[in-house]
Parts: C-alpha cells; structure tokens; sequence
C-alpha cells in the first residue's frame, strides 16, 4: 500500500544491517587517529555491557550475533525516532 | 566519530552536554511546532535507515575505514530541527544499548554530529540552493557537498575537543583526522547523493515534505 511506505523504508533499513558482517573491520577515523597519535589508551570502558561491538551476546556465530545486534538496534531506533515524533507532531487540524 | 569516555576531560565533557543539551531543547520546540502527520514514519525509518547504515564501514585507506554519519541527509529530508532529533536518537541508542560513544562523552558527540552535522550540512544544501537551482544534477551536488562538509565540521570540532581535553595536541589531532575525515566525507556524499537518487527515483515527494514549515 501506498500509504505504508515507511515500513519499506524500514525493511530495507533492516535489509541493510543484513549485510552488517560484510562491515569492514577497520577502526574507524577517530580510534585510527587515536591509535596513531597516541590517546587511545585513555578509552575507558563503559560502566556497563548490553550489546557491546554490535554482538549480541549469547549467540555463538559471530555474524548471526551482529546481524540480530542490527536487526534489534534498527528496529529500536525506529521506534524511538517514530515515537518521538508521534510525541512531537502538530496537532492543529487545517481548516477546511 | 564517536567518541568514548576517557578522551575528554570532565570540563569539556560538561561544556558540550550543556550546548547539546540545548541545542536539542530548541530542537524538541521547533520540531513541535512544525512537525506534520506525514513526517512522523519519516523520522522513524530515517532513524532506523542512518542506524542501520552506520554500521557499514567502509574501508577508505591503509587499514581506516568510516561509516555515514548521515547529518545532512537528515537534514535535507526533515529539515535541520528534525534532523537534529533524528541523529540525537541514533547517538542515544547507539551509546545506551551497544556502548557505542561514551555516556559523558554523548554531549559532544551529539554536539559533534547531531547539531554541527546536520546543520552544516543543511545550510550548504540551503545555501547552494540560490546558486544551483533544483535540478536533478544540483540536488545531487548540493547532497554531495551538503555531506562531505557535515563530516569534516564534525570532526574538527571533535579535534577541538580532543584538544581542549590534553588528549592530543591541536598542531597534531586536527590534521589527522581533518585529513582522514575528508576521504571519509567523500563516502557521505556519495551515500547522500545515492539515497536522493533513489528517494527522488521512487517517493519525489519524501524530498519536499518539510519545505513548507522551514521555508516559511
């Protein structure tokens, strides 16, 4: 249906995180700079561990733990964006 | 660019949480008043989508890769307030449930990416709009740039940071990832200009849904 549109925005978002192992495994440009100039060793660890490197713990097969990390974070930034937004719209009806 | 605890010292952690803080209040406010039906399903699946694509790194050097930070495509989609709560959300999550960016450190990075991102990127596509007009080519160019430069403003800021915090000396941290980040803005641009491709390819009218609140 026309009027579902998003939700094949969210299936190709969730299409997308499908892919996820094929990531490159590289740091990325802040740890590499890090890493090089010398600070990285300052990184502390965070005070807790949920999904921590986007594995999701207690699945054995390192890129089916990635694609579940994916697939949960996606749909949960979905909902808190589109909630938001609910929250959030206007409510003034147009008149007419 | 996220940024975990230990790389900024507490003032600078502070600092950037009181701005972002305030930056995103003005956001929520704005965002309120102009915020149409339609829009709603729009921030959830951009959301979801820049989530989703920032876990695809790309390698762009000698063992270096980057991900989309997604600000200007935000941007350009819902407008810069809009923008800015739909990057603030991925940061949020990113750094809650998979630790991704520090939890002090979130004030920057929302500072870096959520607020700098997004409207850098946003006042180059608006900016370029009288210059280039609004064909398929200029939409393309003005994503193109609209992106690249949202990635390297976020990631001088965050040198600033680094600096302001004795993480790295500025004469040494703003170069290197001025640099680094300049290739990783070329990837931004091209997944920008990829994404209007298609949205302007299959849903045209994605692309104009905010203009009549911020260009009133």
């Amino acid at each position: 249906m026309k009027n579902r549109w998003w939700l094949i925005g969210l299936l190709i978002a969730l299409v997308v995180t499908l892919f996820s192992p094929l990531a490159s495994p590289h740091p990325d440009g802040l740890e590499r700079v890090a890493e090089d100039k010398g600070f990285l060793e300052r990184a502390q660890d965070a005070p807790y561990e949920l999904i921590p490197d986007y594995v999701f713990p207690g699945i054995a097969n390192e890129n089916v733990a990635t694609i579940v990390a994916g697939l949960v974070g996606t749909l949960l930034t979905f909902g808190v964006g589109y909630g938001l937004a609910w929250a959030l719209r206007r409510r003034v009806r147009a008149a007419g | 660019m996220h940024i975990p605890d230990g790389f900024l010292d507490t003032a600078t952690s502070v600092a950037s949480w009181v701005v972002s803080a305030g930056g995103v209040a003005v956001a929520v406010r704005q965002v309120n008043k102009t915020l149409n039906e339609r829009q709603v399903p729009l921030m959830g699946v951009s959301a979801a989508f820049i989530f989703a694509a920032q876990m695809m790194n790309f390698t762009i050097a000698g063992g270096t890769s980057g991900h989309l930070l997604g600000g200007a495509l935000a941007a350009i989609l819902l407008g810069p307030w809009a923008g800015t709560l739909v990057i603030t959300c991925v940061l949020a999550v990113q750094a809650l449930l998979f630790q991704d960016g520090g939890l002090l450190a979130l004030g920057a990075n929302i500072l870096n990416m959520a607020l700098v991102g997004v409207w850098s990127g946003w006042l180059v596509y608006a900016g370029l709009k009288r210059l280039l007009g609004e064909k398929s080519w200029a939409i393309f160019v003005r994503g193109f740039a609209a992106g690249w430069l949202s990635v390297v403003l976020a990631a001088l800021l965050a040198s600033v940071e680094l600096g302001l915090s004795g993480a790295s000396p500025w004469g040494v941290v703003l170069p290197a990832m001025g640099g680094v980040h300049a290739l990783i803005g070329i990837g931004e641009g091209l997944i920008t200009v990829a994404v209007l491709t298609f949205l302007r390819a299959v849903r045209p009218d994605l692309l104009t849904m905010h203009r009549l609140a911020s260009e009133a």
